[in-house]
């Protein structure tokens, strides 16, 4: 598979397919990007005599070539970071032989630096620092200097009024490099590197960790600790430091190559003070590290590193970066995560696995998008298939029987991974291992669990399929046949106030009828609200919105496209019959009633309906937190479909305030234009004011249409919340004074749910905190509810 | 500074392939850059019993579904094994390339590719018999799509026998999988 298929028309342009001839410099640069890119991989040659051979052609390049090599040797020490030792050794190999070139390569590296710390790249500077350490090692920069570096960034520690997570993440950053170069740096500096050490735990003992238990998968602290990953990492440098740094796990070429090494010339860093803290920086979040696996659970063969040792730490950040750099080629991430060196020591499967469910249940957000993680681990599987499933199976097993512990949106992803997953191999399951399931309150996480993952699997095939596939005993579990509910069915609705109607209305629809004819029809559905006397005429039908859409929707209930042509065939009348908001809260409700037992098309009539304007996103939300819904509460449709309306208000939003930026910079530019024509022409100064007058007026009113968007999304948070606020304070309330135990199900998934728009909305939740708190979130709040807006606040403090 | 380095921003999944539809009114060129900024997959090899539900879940997985078109016998009107998944954004399109893609649906292997645009028409089987021209002259017995081939009796003969004799539209190298 050709990786650069397409780098030719990028330079071309048109002619993407014109050979050219070998001498060329492109094709020269192509080359050495490859030979640099490639070196490390699966070869006949051992690794030491590929890195010798690639010095020495870079070595001759350079002349020519010098700047080009710099470029790429920076690039993978910021793309590349799994094979870090495999660069600082070329790096060092370089040096010794041209020590110019070391030291123009440093300097590149830290201009690089201030580079991404400038454009919020942190996970990058860690890369390139740690790089930076990783040299030390090669002879490339002294010691002392790179502990002088690490001095500066400790520092940061001490400055005042910074959010946490900024110095945070300077700790980090030191204490990631350790593992490289901790040994050597100890040997050269011990003094300052025990002081730097003893600010480091000082600093670590202070720090406010009150984000931690909305990051947490398990709630539990059995069988395996949820650590805040400052504290883990810390544990385990104290322990490597312990070991006298002795680390045996990290491929280290450059050793190979000491006596050539040992004879170069060092370059020192230059004194690198930190960027100040600039209030639109994003600092990465803090994390919880997910740890699912321990020595006993991988019974034959190598033995797991423990939690705290540092070879956890570097397989975990090693298998992280490759999933990071070749998510997007399955079969390429695939291999290169099962040809790990040093494989053979630790019992990779598993470490696999726990970093990919680790990156899949990472809250609040997963780094890749989900549907990566099933895909990824079905390529395992096929390259693996002696292996690989049973320790799939037997992560499953243990993270079911976790699941009472487990956070809820972790839960949902669960619920997804495991039905696509089970999809993929014809739903082939050992389900009586889960039939404890059966006897316990069914809503409690197992049965749940089971049931929405029939209810997801269903949705990938057909019912009967469900009924096949499981045991009789499971049968509660099954979901009900996705059909229709027609109120108005037959000759026993007859008494029904709406039958006649619906009679007429249907064959009206049949005919072809006009949507005039149609609403004259409607007109004469008599309103069961309506006093006998009351003229009006204007006060709210309920039984027209059921009369006419049970009747339409049971005529299109064949596929989802025809119910969505005929929400555009009667997008009038809809958009009649709604005009109030009492009229969208009823629509929904006919919308459940006739669907209940498919709630696949419930979510999409609801998408279908907002998008068409029929009803609005602060009307859905209202609709699911009504009494009516109080059910299904806790039924995984509900909250797909509430975040996935709130999805859509924010990419309304995002939508139009990029119609704002794009038409406030075309007027710059129109502006910058005429300034420098002014004076050309008349007419052309008169066309270019009338140009610019109506911009200025279309900036006007997207610039209304962006606030009134904005206004519309902080209602619908404000709605949201302040449900949430209701139902569980009168749950509190409830129990405190039945004095019953506040943790039932019901209240975890309510709790776990507010955490959840918290956390999947944060960016767009940070930009009304003020209202949240001064509105809601107030002190008088029940103390167990503040705590989880307390907690959110504690994400970027 | 640093350079985009072209050996690691491969992203393979995403490439167009060596398809091309034989009806596309336009030129080349044009059809390469529809391909290339489109929202909408082809998906092909599913069963005929598969339906819009079960296409718009596996979907969805990679962004949200703007519209699915079932394709259809032209004769029969019943659902003949491919359709069209068209996305609000590019990344959910790509996405359905990179993670959807060879993945089973009804226990099937099914392949997307991408798509200049649904039109209307395009929804309709291009073989002889109503169905897709794959299924013309396929060898072996396929159960979810209507077991043998369209010509039953004439299931032996290989493909490109039945191009000359059935003047089938698409040659046999260049049909959807």
């Amino acid at each position: 598979m050709s990786r650069r298929r397409h780098s030719d028309s990028e330079n071309e342009g048109s002619q993407p397919h014109k050979r050219r001839r070998t001498s060329e410099p492109i094709e020269i640069e192509d080359r050495l990007e490859s030979l640099i890119c490639r070196v490390g991989e699966k070869s006949t040659s051992s690794l030491e005599s590929n890195l010798e051979g690639l010095a020495g052609v870079l070595e001759a390049d350079l002349p020519n070539y010098k700047n080009k090599i710099l470029r790429i040797l920076c690039s993978v020490a910021r793309l590349l970071p799994e094979k870090l030792t495999v660069y600082t050794t070329l790096v060092g190999l370089l040096n010794a032989r041209n020590y110019n070139f070391g030291g123009e390569f440093v300097e590149a590296m830290i201009r690089q630096l201030k580079e991404t710390l400038k454009n919020n790249l942190y996970n990058e500077a860690v890369y390139l620092v740690r790089f930076l350490s990783d040299l030390v090692n090669c002879h490339v920069i002294a010691a002392p200097s790179m502990v002088a570096m690490f001095e500066n960034f400790i520092s940061v520690t001490q400055e005042e009024d910074v959010p946490q997570v900024r110095s945070d993440w300077f700790v980090y950053m030191v204490l990631s490099c350790l593992p490289w170069v901790g040994k050597e740096l100890y040997e050269k500096k011990d003094a300052e590197m025990d002081r730097l050490f003893s600010q480091i735990e000082g600093y670590l003992k202070g720090r406010v960790k009150a984000h931690a238990p909305m990051l947490q998968v398990w709630t539990a602290e059995k069988p395996h600790p949820q650590e805040e990953y400052l504290d883990c990492l810390w544990a385990q440098i104290q322990k490597l430091k312990k070991d006298r740094w002795q680390e045996r796990h990290i491929l280290r070429p450059y050793i190979a190559f000491d006596s050539v090494l040992c004879e170069a010339l060092q370059h020192n860093l230059p004194p690198f003070t930190p960027p100040g803290h600039m209030p639109d920086a994003q600092y990465p979040m803090p994390r919880v590290v997910f740890r699912m696996f321990d020595y006993t659970d991988a019974p034959e063969g190598p033995v797991m590193p423990g939690s705290h040792s540092v070879e956890r730490f570097v397989i975990e950040e090693n298998l992280h970066c490759i999933i990071q750099t070749h998510w997007k080629e399955r079969k390429t991430c695939a291999a290169q995560l099962l040809s790990y060196p040093g494989k053979n020591k630790i019992p990779l499967n598993y470490h696999i696995v726990e970093v990919i469910f680790g990156e899949l249940f990472q809250l609040p957000t997963p780094p890749h998008i989900d549907v990566m993680y099933t895909t990824l681990l079905i390529e395992l599987c096929k390259l693996q298939p002696g292996s690989l499933p049973q320790v799939l199976a037997q992560a499953t097993e243990m993270l079911y029987m976790r699941l009472d512990t487990m956070n809820t949106s972790c839960i949902d992803r669960l619920i997804n991974w495991f039905s696509h997953h089970l999809s993929n191999f014809q739903f082939r399951w050992s389900w009586d291992d889960w039939s404890d399931c059966l006897t316990v309150d069914p809503e409690k996480p197992k049965p749940k669990f089971v049931k929405e993952v029939l209810e997801k699997s269903m949705r990938l095939s057909y019912h009967q399929r469900m009924v096949d596939i499981v045991p009789a005993t499971f049968a509660a579990l099954i979901p009900a046949e996705p059909n229709f509910i027609y109120k108005y069915e037959d000759e026993s609705a007859s008494s029904l106030p709406g039958y006649p109607a619906s009679i007429t209305v249907g064959n009206a629809i049949k005919n072809r009828a006009t949507n005039e004819e149609i609403l004259a029809i409607l007109k004469e559905v008599p309103n069961p609200n309506q006093e006998d006397d009351d003229d009006e005429g204007e006060s709210f039908n309920p039984l027209k919105i059921d009369v006419f859409l049970q009747t339409l929707l049971h005529l299109a209930a064949k596929s989802f496209s025809h119910s969505f042509s005929a929400l555009g065939k009667f997008h009038e009348i809809l958009k009649a019959l709604t005009e109030r908001d009492e009229g969208k809260l009823h629509i929904l409700k006919v919308v459940y009633e006739v669907w209940r037992n498919h709630p696949q098309m419930i979510a999409v009539l609801v998408d279908k309906m907002i998008r068409t304007q029929i009803v609005d996103c602060a009307a859905v939300a209202n609709w699911l937190f009504s009494q009516d819904m109080a059910h299904e509460f806790t039924r995984l449709f509900v909250w797909e479909i509430l975040h996935s309306t709130i999805r859509k208000m924010n990419k309304h939003v995002q939508k139009i305030q990029q119609e704002l930026e794009e038409a406030k910079d075309k007027l710059e530019k129109q502006q910058h234009k005429r300034q420098k024509d002014s004076g050309d022409e008349e007419d052309m100064d008169k066309n270019s004011e009338d140009e610019e007058g109506q911009l200025e007026e279309q900036i006007e009113r997207l610039q209304e249409k962006v606030e009134s968007a904005q206004s519309e999304q902080k209602n619908l948070f404000l709605v949201i919340f302040q449900r949430f606020i209701m139902l569980l304070t009168e749950h509190l309330v409830r129990c405190e004074t039945g004095s019953v135990e506040i943790s039932t199900p019901w209240y975890k998934n309510c709790i776990e749910r507010l955490q959840q728009v918290f956390l999947m909305h944060h960016v767009t939740i940070q930009q009304y905190m003020g209202t949240l708190e001064n509105l809601l979130f107030t002190a008088e709040l029940d103390p167990h509810i503040l705590a989880v807006y307390q907690q959110f606040c504690a994400l970027q403090l | 500074m640093s350079v985009k380095l072209n050996a690691l921003v491969s992203d393979s999944y995403v490439d167009v392939s060596q398809y091309r539809d034989q009806h596309f009114k336009g030129n080349r060129y044009d059809q390469e850059k529809l391909l290339k900024q489109s929202h909408t997959l082809y998906v092909g090899n599913l069963s005929f019993y598969s339906t819009e539900d079960q296409v718009h879940e596996i979907f969805s997985k990679s962004g949200d579904v703007k519209r699915i078109v079932i394709g259809l016998d032209k004769v029969k009107k019943t659902a003949c094994g491919f359709c069209f998944v068209e996305y609000y954004t590019r990344t959910g399109a790509e996405n359905a390339m990179r993670f959807i893609n060879g993945t089973r649906l009804d226990d099937r292997i099914i392949r997307t590719d991408w798509d200049a645009g649904f039109k209307e028409g395009r929804q309709y089987g291009r073989g002889k018999s109503g169905g897709q021209v794959r299924d013309e002259y396929r060898q072996d017995y396929d159960p979810a799509r209507g077991g043998y081939d369209y010509q039953g009796c004439l299931s032996h003969k290989s493909g490109i026998h039945l191009f000359l004799l059935f003047g089938c539209t698409d040659p046999p190298g260049c049909v959807r999988r």
